[in-house]
């Protein structure tokens, strides 16, 4: 299961995903064995070389069987629909998890071909590692300054897309420390393929730590302000982690509203 | 003079250039094989200016097959690509050109394989299953195949001369704007889709019009063989959804063409508008391409069990359902845009609902063969096949039609898996059991069944070696698109199985290929000795005798009932007894003119593309002019007078008589 | 079979109210991307402030002055009287000339003062839209013109040229309710 984080998730949102795909494809079969069954059964029972079969060429409707399966898919529809509907608002992307624990935004910028986090609280940034605490809800706030792309981290949960001139939200939940693969789910160009970055689970005080070490790095970490972001927007591949001691507060915003004005 | 055409847009990698030479070669192949047999003339007088419906049909499907090899070699290059490019190594393309690849891939096999597949069979089999002895508008439709032909030669160009888009087979905005590609891809991509898209909305019209005013007397709407309410569903998709295609790619061009904004990221461009205008066309497209499949096995399976369709008006009703549902759930293909959750939900139950009328008619198809006498012939197979796919696609459909399950499935290679289930096991499957089982009418002889079989083991086998693993990869969280990924993910022994099915489809393919060419060259072994009627077949395009007239029907036939011919058998008039009453037949004359069009219509779309002003300019109004010269042609038919008529129905049936 | 027997005329009339539905759609999804992108106006100017009412106003009654007599071209191509085809025929394209001709005024104005369709997401929708009509009445003119002449050249009315005529007449009338439409849509409810 280590190789399937679609089915071994490591949060909340991912868990009730998973369970629900697990319930949708269950519903399903209920339609898809009996198809199975009765494919291989008739076409056996009633082929030319079995003689002796009942053969009633104009036998062409009946009432209880095609009312049967009218109804049959429609009963199946019905309880999926009821699923859909219920798990559609409860697994909204843009609502926030109910928890105890205050929530964390991160500002997610995708650029070609790389990812922006910009923590507004900590005003850090950092490119490609995206640290966060455990058991904490995180408000993923993304847009894009390049293509559409899409974020994706698929331990956690579903994605979300990343537009230029829009702003998505994606509520997300780590509830076991680790490093999970994040990337971009919808193709964005030359640098697509490796458009990934880690989401590091880490626990409430080591993530104060970090960001505090961030912060602390002036020396080495640069600041995030419009001169060096737009020098970090320009197109590159493969990028390595790189960090921020400071973000300015309002950049997100701009890189937002750059395209509406 | 030459726009931005510079002679860099010839400069390629090895690969392209191998591929151009080789088109090249086969170019001058044919054009040799057709001098030395002296044939240019045949050439043009019998085929490339004809208006008869059944030869369109024919050209179709060979410009479908050339494709088909094409989009098959771009599939085995990508198989190839991810089977080996895993960690350090990235594989023998690179990105840009991989890109290149996947989206020609989409390209070839929508519009260039199944959409002349899907067309080509309408071509051959509508008139003559409603009983007419042509389309409604022959020289249109010799004009639709000659636009459909020239998209598909300006997009092979693409590989000659210059690139092709980048950007995936639907292109999205702001990817495929001029700000982030630049060169003349996506000009290409807008053109060629352009170009033989316009084709396809003609044909449409066309194919509406014939369905519903040429149908024989007494074939009411309720009386049409389930193929024709197949085909009608289908047309009326293509008449309602491509004009909107027409208008989005024409936006596109204007963005990129005129610097507007319509999708741009800047300037109040909305590239999600793109996003929705481009799949309210491209899911009614979807069912476009299955809903003739749909009544492929609709003929099959009844006449291979030989008992007739298993409720009709349940198959009709299902027909029409998805017909209307499938302009609804467009949002489907994005919930991932953030829409909101009352939106996402909508679109999502919207989409299950069209399982429902899918799985009626799977249902009636089962229940077609209880107490039925069930032949397996190869189409049967191909039906088996269809079943044992089409129910794992559609499984696999209807959880991506959950928002919250799609959430984590959209984009990934289940996503992959699901279309290619949906089109290979739905769609393909099904145009390869009615090309099996109307070959014979047209040619006059049945394809290998032996040959047949072994083609459909290896594209069955292979289909699940191929697709299986990627839907595991889907789980893995393994998404479209990548040229090469990190070792660690665990997904290259995947790919390489994915990699070894694609090449047992391809074995598949081969197979197919003998299959014909055998069946050509030892025909008098497959020979029909059945006057026309090698399957026991019964609706009317089996009455006619093989190969088909050049008017289809010596005399219009009525079709009162359902399954005209089947009928006809059982009460022993049939074949009639007694020479029937002929009549004088009105036919279309040939036309060049359909073929310049198309010529001028290549040059126009090459043109913009390259930005050659002049040529573009001159190539519109040539087409302008062409059209005009049509206008005023009032020698446009030919009469076969009764006579004429009655000596080669009786001439066919003494060559019928004399054969072994 | 033959192209003047009455079946012929059926498939052609269903086959153009075909194009003509496929056209409608076309134009449906024009008007659909200009109700999303009219807000779109990137700092340029909105509808309002550009759009002159009065002189849309003088065009639209041109372009349904054409319709009118367009219908008397197809109620004189019924009487078989090609005096009537060809005079009414001429005077419906000396009005659709008008109208196009006051449209390419328009066009000209706006571009030379700076807000030609490359200026926001509003104009490039709203000269696509209405450009895209004007299209379509250029060549409903250059039909017409090639109508007129075959006509004027041949010794009567044929039926076919009758039936060109007519179905001219329905595409004609198709392009004033779109324009009706586009009147609506963007003028009226632009300038309000």
């Amino acid at each position: 299961m280590n190789r399937f984080p679609l089915l071994d998730p490591k949060g909340i949102i991912g868990l009730d995903e998973r369970n629900l795909m697990i319930v949708a494809a269950v519903l399903m079969l209920l339609v898809v064995i009996p198809v199975y069954i009765m494919a291989f059964v008739i076409a056996r029972r009633y082929r030319a070389g079995n003689t002796g079969r009942e053969y009633r060429p104009d036998w062409g409707s009946s009432w209880r069987y095609e009312l049967a399966w009218w109804a049959f898919p429609c009963a199946v529809i019905l309880v999926l629909s009821i699923i859909t509907w219920q798990s559609s608002h409860a697994l909204d992307p843009s609502q926030p998890i109910a928890s105890p624990a205050a929530p964390l935004t991160i500002q997610v910028v995708a650029l070609d071909w790389k990812w922006l986090f910009i923590y507004p609280q900590q005003h850090i940034a950092s490119v490609n590692l995206a640290v966060i605490p455990v058991g904490t809800p995180i408000d993923f706030e993304i847009t894009a300054d390049a293509p559409m792309n899409s974020f994706w981290i698929p331990r956690l949960g579903g994605q979300i897309y990343a537009m230029p001139g829009m702003a998505t939200h994606l509520h997300l939940m780590a509830d076991v420390p680790g490093d999970y693969r994040g990337l971009s789910a919808n193709f964005s160009g030359a640098g697509f393929s490796d458009m990934t970055f880690t989401a590091r689970a880490e626990s409430a005080g080591e993530f104060t730590a970090w960001a505090a070490g961030i912060a602390a790095a002036t020396t080495t970490d640069p600041a995030l302000t419009a001169p060096s972001f737009e020098a970090l927007a320009k197109p590159s591949t493969a990028v390595a982690p790189v960090f921020y001691s400071s973000a300015d507060p309002a950049l997100y915003n701009e890189i937002v509203k750059q395209y509406v004005r | 003079m030459f726009g931005n055409l510079t002679a860099a847009a010839f400069e390629h990698n090895w690969i392209v250039n191998a591929a151009v030479a080789s088109m090249g070669l086969a170019l001058v192949g044919v054009a040799a094989l057709l001098t030395y047999l002296r044939r240019w003339r045949w050439l043009w007088r019998e085929w490339l200016t004809t208006l008869d419906h059944k030869r369109i049909g024919v050209m179709y499907l060979v410009v479908a097959a050339v494709m088909l090899f094409k989009g098959g070699v771009d599939a085995l290059m990508m198989r190839g690509q991810q089977a080996v490019a895993a960690g350090a190594a990235q594989g023998y393309l690179s990105a840009n050109h991989y890109d290149q690849i996947f989206t020609a891939h989409g390209v070839t096999m929508i519009f260039f394989v199944a959409m002349p597949l899907v067309f080509g069979l309408f071509n051959l089999i509508i008139p003559l299953q409603i009983g007419s002895r042509d389309v409604a508008f022959p020289f249109l439709n010799a004009v639709s195949f000659w636009l459909f032909a020239a998209g598909a030669a300006l997009f092979n160009a693409s590989l000659a001369v210059g690139h092709f888009a980048a950007t995936g087979w639907l292109a999205y905005p702001p990817l495929s704007e001029l700000a982030y590609s630049p060169g003349v891809g996506v000009d290409y991509w807008i053109w060629c889709l352009q170009i033989a898209g316009i084709g396809s909305l003609l044909s449409g019209i066309n194919f509406l019009a014939t369905i519903i005013t040429m149908r024989a007397p007494g074939m009411k709407l309720m009386k049409m063989p389930m193929f024709i309410w197949n085909a009608l569903g289908t047309i009326v998709l293509v008449v309602f959804a491509f004009p909107v295609l027409t208008a989005t790619l024409g936006m596109l061009f204007l963005d990129r063409f005129f610097s507007m904004h319509f999708f741009t990221a800047a300037a109040g461009g909305n590239a999600m508008m793109y996003v929705n205008l481009i799949w309210s066309w491209g899911h009614p497209e979807v069912y476009i391409l299955v809903l003739p499949a749909f009544g492929i096995f609709s003929e099959v399976v009844s006449v291979f069990s030989e008992k007739k369709i298993f409720g009709y008006a349940s198959m009709v009703a299902a027909t029409a359902a998805i017909t209307l549902l499938s302009f609804m759930v467009w949002l489907h293909h994005f919930f991932t845009m953030g829409a909101g959750a009352d939106v996402n939900a909508f679109f999502g139950i919207a989409t299950m609902v069209i399982a429902i009328p899918t799985g009626v008619k799977i249902f009636n198809w089962l229940f077609t063969m209880y107490k039925g006498r069930v032949h397996f012939t190869t189409p049967m197979y191909w039906f088996f096949g269809f079943v044992a796919t089409f129910t794992l696609g559609g499984m696999a459909g209807v959880l991506m039609a959950v928002p919250a399950a799609d959430f984590e499935l959209h984009n990934s290679l289940f996503l992959v898996a699901h279309f290619h289930t949906m089109i290979v096991g739905g769609v393909l499957f099904g145009l390869f059991a009615g090309f099996t089982y109307w070959f014979p009418k047209f040619t006059g002889f049945k394809l290998d069944e032996r040959l047949g079989k072994w083609a459909f083991w290896c594209w069955i086998v292979g289909f699940f070696l191929a697709f299986v693993p990627l839907y595991i990869l889907g789980f893995m969280g393994a998404t479209r698109r990548l040229d090469h990924y990190a070792a660690s993910t665990g997904w290259q022994p995947l790919f390489i199985v994915a990699g070894i099915g694609a090449v047992i489809i391809a074995i598949g393919v081969l197979f197919q290929l003998a299959q014909i060419v055998v069946s050509i060259l030892w025909r008098e072994r497959y020979r029909d000795t059945t006057n026309g009627d090698p399957w026991n077949g019964r609706t009317l395009e089996w009455s006619v005798g093989t190969p088909v007239p050049v008017y289809n029907f010596a005399v219009i036939p009525n079709a009162a009932e359902r399954d005209p011919l089947w009928e006809a058998k059982r009460r022993g008039c049939w074949p009639p007894k007694e020479n029937p009453a002929y009549e004088d037949i009105t036919l279309p004359r040939n036309s060049a003119v359909p073929v310049i069009i198309a010529a001028l219509g290549f040059l126009f779309g090459f043109g913009i593309v390259w930005h050659i002003v002049w040529l573009a300019l001159a190539s519109a109004a040539g087409i302008v002019a062409a059209l005009i010269t049509r206008s005023c042609d009032n020698d446009t038919e030919y009469v076969i007078s009764a006579a004429e008529v009655e000596r080669m129905e009786s001439q066919r049936m003494e060559s019928r008589l004399q054969k072994p | 079979m033959n192209s003047g027997t009455t079946i012929n005329d059926e498939k052609r009339y269903f086959g153009f109210w075909a194009y003509l539905m496929s056209d409608c759609l076309l134009f449906g999804a024009l008007f659909a991307a200009y109700a999303v992108l009219r807000g779109n106006v990137a700092g340029g100017p909105a509808g309002s402030e550009i759009f002159s009412l009065p002189f849309v106003f003088g065009e639209t009654l041109i372009l349904l002055t054409s319709s009118f007599t367009a219908g008397l071209a197809s109620l004189a191509a019924y009487r078989g009287s090609k005096r009537g085809v060809l005079g009414w025929l001429t005077a419906t394209f000396a009005l659709g000339a008008a109208f196009l001709a006051m449209e390419m005024t328009e066009f000209t104005r706006l571009v030379r003062s700076g807000n030609g369709p490359q200026r926001s997401g509003f104009l490039t929708s709203y000269f696509t839209l209405v450009g895209t009509h004007g299209l379509h009445i250029a060549a409903g003119l250059l039909w017409m013109a090639v109508l007129i002449v075959q006509i004027a050249a041949s010794r009567s009315l044929t039926p076919k040229m009758a039936r060109r005529v007519s179905l001219l007449g329905l595409f004609w009338h198709f392009l004033d309710i779109v324009w009706i439409f586009i009147f609506t849509i963007v003028y009226l409810m632009g300038v309000m």
